[in-house]
């Protein structure tokens, strides 16, 4: 197992306020290419501190992370190389306001990996016509859609040809009629074999889709499994809780 | 009615008296250009200044938990300069431009000859001051999620800064700035005590001539006004192009 692994955390720690507030206390775990994990938990649980400690936008206090080989909670590991490799879409879309679609999607390809304008130009409109919206490369993102901005959130992470991709709650600040069509962007990445780690609420896509599923609360992997194990086959008191208030 | 006209009349004529005769208005002139020259080099100088001194500061605030955290000397240059920044704005800020105006002129740079070069430079590390608080305001109020979506997509922390936070900083900030820059105009008017002819030196030196100072100052007060209004509506041109995107 452990060859095949993408991303591989021992004992991660985010401690606040000098162990006053644990948000992860001791998480280990490990996803393999291709895998399509899917995190849930009450909020509060660690679930997005976790995702987020990922590619380091927050700082473990404790614990080790390698990904692809390096270890990059070492301070001297050169992140930002990293994090080019792990695309990530956040619960509120954070497009640049100032940029067009198109101009989101390609300054990082054109910045970071020095791709022509041309060449970035291109598979961005590529992608942009897999998720159906190449027809708004001009527009600015105010005038999208919330299921369309995230969207071009998923893509603009897509342009720099990531090995995984992290979800934080992609659907949640979205209005009920858009979340489909988001979701059924990430069905179609994870049917192409993109490793995905995702937060999130949605039981049906977690269900679906997900090849594993990490029960977090108060810090800690709960329960892990299958998503038939979890679902359908609950162990742990907080677990079976949890799915009683979620799954109505 | 032909009171008034013949009131009108005997402005102007006492206007070319003062003002066109002897080719004093070349006074004026020679001094517009001084007044454009000092705003301007300062106005550069204050940009770059203020750009820097936001940076460090925003960098040190919104990084010191993490890089207590990652350790290392980074932590303790960062917090060194951030003291260092802290340090001028006080001192800058605390001071009147015109007693720095003359520090610079008359202990730091004694040597010098003219007073331009030295103006520019003072009003520079004055208005540097303003314009860097100016733009620490602006960088906070961009939504940190603007900043983990750069650093996401593999930016480090001055290509994020370069590419996506400064841009939309400048968009936020454009009429403080711009209120900044109207100011630094006004001010260096106080030139004139280190010896160099701007706009108010030259009006004042021309009434010191005819003993005449109703048009004089008259004339200045005229010519502030419209370079103040012609600044702020080309200011107001570009910020109307910039929010384009917010339709």
């Amino acid at each position: 197992m452990s060859d095949n692994a993408l991303i591989k955390v021992t004992d991660l720690k985010k401690h606040y306020n000098g162990g006053e507030v644990k948000a992860l206390d001791g998480v280990n775990c490990e996803i393999e290419k291709g895998e399509v994990v899917v995190v849930i938990g009450p909020s509060g649980s660690g679930k997005s501190t976790f995702l987020r400690s990922l590619n380091l936008l927050e700082i473990p206090t404790g614990g080790q992370i390698i990904f692809n080989g390096a270890d990059i909670t070492n301070p001297k590991t050169n992140i930002n190389k990293h994090r080019q490799k792990m695309g990530m879409v956040f619960q509120h879309f954070n497009l640049f306001p100032n940029m067009t679609v198109l101009g989101n999607m390609t300054s990082a390809p054109i910045k970071i990996l020095k791709k022509s304008k041309k060449e970035a130009e291109e598979k961005a409109l590529e992608l942009l016509d897999r998720v159906g919206l190449k027809d708004r490369a001009q527009a600015f993102p105010s005038q999208l859609s919330g299921g369309q901005k995230q969207r071009v959130a998923i893509v603009r992470a897509l342009c720099m040809e990531p090995e995984v991709m992290l979800f934080d709650e992609p659907t949640s600040a979205l209005d009920p009629e858009m979340v489909g069509e988001v979701l059924e962007v990430m069905k179609d990445l994870a049917s192409q074999g993109m490793t995905m780690v995702v937060v999130t609420h949605e039981m049906g896509f977690a269900k679906e889709v997900g090849s594993r599923v990490i029960f977090f609360d108060e810090g800690i992997i709960q329960e892990e499994g299958t998503p038939e194990e979890i679902f359908l086959n609950p162990k742990g008191e907080r677990l079976k809780s949890f799915l009683s208030k979620v799954l109505i | 009615m032909s009171v008034i006209i013949a009131e009108i009349l005997a402005f102007f004529g006492e206007f070319k008296r003062i003002m066109i005769d002897g080719d004093r208005y070349k006074f004026i002139l020679d001094g517009l250009k001084n007044t454009f020259v000092i705003t301007l080099g300062a106005l550069a100088i204050g940009i770059v200044i203020g750009i820097v001194v936001a940076a460090v500061r925003t960098s040190f605030d919104k990084n010191r938990e993490s890089m207590k955290v990652r350790g290392g000397a980074s932590y303790y240059l960062l917090a060194f300069f951030n003291a260092l920044c802290k340090f001028y704005l006080t001192v800058t800020r605390g001071t009147p431009v015109v007693v720095q105006l003359m520090i610079c002129y008359f202990v730091i740079f004694a040597l010098a000859d003219d007073g331009i070069p030295v103006a520019i430079f003072a009003f520079g590390i004055n208005s540097g001051a303003y314009v860097a608080e100016i733009f620490r305001a602006g960088i906070m109020s961009i939504d940190h999620g603007q900043f983990e979506a750069g650093r996401s997509l593999g930016f480090n922390y001055f290509q994020t800064m370069r590419y996506i936070i400064i841009p939309q900083m400048f968009k936020a900030v454009l009429p403080t700035l711009c209120n900044e820059f109207i100011a630094l105009l006004k001010e260096t008017s106080v030139a004139g005590y280190v010896g160099v002819t701007d706009l108010t030196k030259a009006g004042n030196t021309i009434a010191g001539r005819m003993f005449s100072y109703f048009i004089p100052l008259l004339t200045v007060a005229v010519i502030y006004l419209i370079m103040v209004l012609i600044l702020s509506s080309l200011v107001g041109k570009l910020e109307r192009r910039l929010r384009k995107s917010e339709r």
